[in-house]
């Protein structure tokens, strides 16, 4: 055997305490990114939440121009702290549809009074099975899909102001 | 007052273990007969000392002490007596605690009980012992003291972790526990070797029971745990991969290789460095496991997550042992002299190559573990699972264990191929048959089960011919040890392959009085109706179940469990076991036209694996048993002569 092959453990060691204190100090990043990124949206039909307005259904992404697909809540405070974010992206022309999980329409209606209406579309998803098959696992969540239906970009967490100009990047970037 | 019993006991404990340091540098250098006869009487009273802090802990846990902010924590006054007792170590101080408990104890036994090893060597174990424990109970001491105060007390406790209560994994940590330390004792005597230059067969014969009892609470620990996951997670699999699950599988590969290694050095003196070696990768797995458990490092579905002062200083710990250990294997193992040497086509060659594939098995298990946060270092988010577990491990796993079934077979030093080969015939003959059987009556399987299957037939005939042509009670007891050991892994075997390849799974929603089919059996949801406990309330359906046309019907209560502190819901699974197989029933959720969710599956033979499990561990216990008793033996017949 030679010699330098006994110090190949320390070695590998070595490396090994290197990782494993990297992995302790890094920033806490515990987001859980969705394996639907890069895919199509699935297909899937929901019913409208509040009268007056229509549900959303997976067809809809279709329609050659790309859309935001938005996952709120009305009992989700980030929700409320997003809105004027959606207003704003509404009033740049940027069609945007909601999935609302585990709602009624009373509380919807009354979140939409108090925060604005940025949306086109709600579907009323009360078991999250459509919020599961797009891989999001909480609310707010926004995915970026472009015209032919391909999730292109998964924003997770409340919309910040400054969050604004990348998605307007992302959604001109997929036209 | 139990509390500060307990912390007083600690610290004293640990300025004994401080001293235990000193005593053995000091017997070592100078060579000091007084101090080495000291070292053991304070071996001794370390161990009775932490004893005497986890009974305080638990004394408190039992007693629902809510000024103690550990009880507060993770206990509840409404919480039954054995979740109590268990909670003590439930929770992250308190297992740490049990750790360098049973570490103590182990230090103790091997000071009153070691009188074969020669005096320096044994001094350097139990310094190197000392060592280990020191940096425990500092972390203990100074990180996460296990008796600190809460003032004001909570009116009452926290609970526990739902999923933890259940009498099976109340005993689980321990179990593995006592794995972990027995490693630590074998790690111990290796480097005390490794100082005194006296690696050979007095010092492995030293360090065989505490490999051997290592691994016998492993093996339990992993069977007991398999069976944990797979009745109480409600998700029917009985291995997933997880680190945790990982953290205890890594030890007990290395533990294996080790056991065999140690049987070679200390009968045939060969091995040595490798044996050394082995002792040392060991008991990294096991600080390594206990690392990833209580480190939070790794997200699963275990979870105890810590602040990450608690996983540095555990690093810290890791680093110096493991760290000085390989230094010093580095340093040492050019001035110990080789063992003896041995042809590749004999019971030595086969040990090392069963050796270097448990090693590579070990290699893939830690490289899949760490990956993530190798990756995460790379800036990718990914999680390793089950499908690069399943195929990097298995096809390595089968070649093992036709190793396995050969080496038994083969003599020691030399042996010649084509004997072995026609010692083979009967177990190959076997494997071939069983293959052949399965491919033709059980339609198309996949070619890891279908080679399982074979492979387990084979390994089953050639684990009992060691005794064939033997008389059957004259016949040693550590190579009947063997031959339950090996015959545990060919039961196991079969049953991985059997249930993987022919499971069944059914998710249907039922109303009220609907039948639903897996395999052979009718499953019948005849109601579902509220239930009480003692601190949760649940949904327990009623399935009537009746197998194949005519038999007598019987029935499964699976429930779905509401626990208010915390909140939390579990499914209970209800199981039916017959002799070829477990039906395996979860209630779900009920959906807004009012049917429930059922889950119903139909797993063959799945309970081999665990039945494996306890053969594998019983094993282990025959050749303990079996290599002591001839020690005892040789020794009243060695006084007899003088």
């Amino acid at each position: 055997m030679k010699r330098w092959v006994i110090w190949v453990p320390l070695l590998f060691f070595v490396l090994l305490a290197g990782v494993i204190a990297w992995g302790l100090y890094r920033p806490a990043d515990r987001t859980v990114w969705s394996a639907m990124v890069g895919k199509p949206v699935p297909d899937f039909v929901l019913p409208a939440m509040i009268p007056g307005k229509p549900g959303v259904a997976g067809a809809d992404f279709r329609q050659g121009k790309p859309r935001l697909l938005n996952v709120f809540a009305s009992w989700c405070v980030p929700c409320v702290a997003e809105a004027p974010q959606l207003m704003a992206l509404k009033a740049a022309g940027v069609p945007i549809d909601a999935v609302a999980i585990k709602d009624t329409p009373g509380a919807i209606t009354d979140f939409l009074r108090r925060n604005g209406d940025p949306y086109a579309r709600i579907g009323n998803d009360p078991h999250s099975r459509v919020q599961l098959a797009l891989g999001s696992s909480g609310v707010p969540e926004t995915f970026v899909v472009d015209g032919r239906g391909i999730i292109v970009k998964q924003h997770v967490g409340d919309i910040r102001a400054d969050d604004v100009p990348e998605l307007l990047q992302a959604l001109a970037e997929a036209k | 007052m139990t509390a500060e019993t307990g912390l007083a006991a600690l610290w004293l404990a640990a300025a004994l273990a401080a001293l235990q340091v000193l005593l053995a540098a000091l017997a070592l250098r100078r060579d000091d007969g007084d101090a080495a006869a000291a070292i053991r009487a304070v071996a001794i009273v370390q161990g009775a000392l932490s004893a005497i802090a986890m009974g305080a802990l638990i004394a408190a846990f039992l007693a629902s002490d809510m000024s103690v902010a550990l009880v507060a924590a993770n206990s509840h006054s409404q919480k039954p007596w054995l979740y109590k007792f268990a909670g003590a170590w439930g929770n992250h101080e308190g297992s740490m605690l049990l750790w360098v408990t049973i570490l103590g104890i182990a230090g103790a036994a091997v000071a009153r009980f070691e009188h074969r090893l020669a005096t320096r060597t044994l001094v350097a174990t139990l310094g190197a012992q000392a060592v280990i424990a020191l940096g425990f109970f500092a972390f203990l001491l100074f990180a996460s003291n296990p008796f600190a105060r809460l003032s004001p007390a909570p009116a009452d406790g926290a609970g526990l972790n739902p999923l933890l209560q259940d009498p099976g994994l109340a005993f689980h940590p321990p179990t593995l526990y006592a794995g972990y330390v027995g490693l630590s004792v074998a790690f111990s005597f290796a480097v005390g070797a490794l100082v005194t230059r006296d690696v050979g067969p007095a010092f492995a014969r030293a360090m065989r029971p505490w490999v051997l009892g290592a691994w016998v609470f492993l093996t339990l620990g992993i069977t007991a745990g398999s069976y944990w996951a797979y009745y109480e997670l409600g998700w029917g699999g009985w291995w997933f991969w997880d680190p945790v699950e990982n953290a205890s599988l890594m030890p007990w590969l290395a533990a294996t290789a080790l056991l065999h290694s140690v049987t070679v050095l200390a009968t045939r003196d060969g091995l040595r460095a490798w044996t050394v070696m082995l002792a040392v990768v060991a008991f990294s797995m096991s600080m390594i496991g206990t690392f990833l458990v209580r480190s939070g490092i790794l997200t699963s579905v275990h979870a105890f997550a810590v602040d990450p002062t608690r996983g540095s200083f555990i690093l810290a710990l890791l680093v110096l042992y493991i760290g000085g250990a390989l230094a010093l294997f580095g340093a040492r193992i050019g001035t110990v002299r080789q063992g003896k040497l041995f042809e590749p086509v004999s019971r030595e060659g086969s040990l090392v190559a069963n050796n270097l594939l448990l090693t590579v098995i070990l290699g893939i298990v830690l490289i899949g573990t760490f990956y993530p946060i190798v990756a995460g270092a790379f800036g990718t988010q990914l999680s390793v699972g089950p499908p690069f577990f399943d195929k990097a491990t298995g096809p390595i796993a089968l070649i093992l264990v036709a190793i396995m079934a050969a080496g038994p077979l083969m003599r020691w030093r030399r042996d010649d191929a084509s004997e072995v080969l026609s010692r083979l015939f009967l177990p190959l003959a076997a494997a071939l048959f069983a293959g052949a059987g399965v491919f033709v009556l059980g339609g198309a399987i996949g070619v890891l089960p279908l080679a399982g299957v074979a492979l387990a037939a084979g390994l089953a005939v050639a684990s009992v011919a060691p005794l064939a042509k033997r008389n059957l009670r004259r016949a040693p007891l550590h190579l009947w040890g063997m031959v339950v050991a090996h015959l545990g892994i060919a039961v196991s075997l079969a049953g991985m392959a059997i249930s993987s390849a022919y499971t069944q799974e059914t998710l249907v929603a039922v109303g009220i009085g609907q039948p639903a089919r897996v395999g052979d059996f009718t499953v019948r949801l005849a109601g579902v109706r509220p239930v009480v406990g003692q601190n949760w309330s649940a949904l327990e359906g009623r399935l009537e179940v009746t197998r194949g046309e005519d038999a007598e019907p019987f029935v499964l209560r699976p429930q779905v469990r509401y626990f208010t502190d915390p909140v939390t819901t579990t499914n209970e699974s209800a199981i039916a076991t017959r002799w070829d197989g477990q039906l395996y029933t979860v209630l779900g959720t009920l959906g807004d036209d009012g049917r429930w969710q059922l889950r119903l599956w139909w797993k063959p033979f799945v309970t081999l694996i665990w039945a494996g499990g306890a053969l594998i561990a019983i094993g282990g216990v025959l050749s303990l048993v079996g290599h002591q008793w001839r020690r005892f033996r040789l020794g009243r017949r060695q006084e007899g002569f003088a």
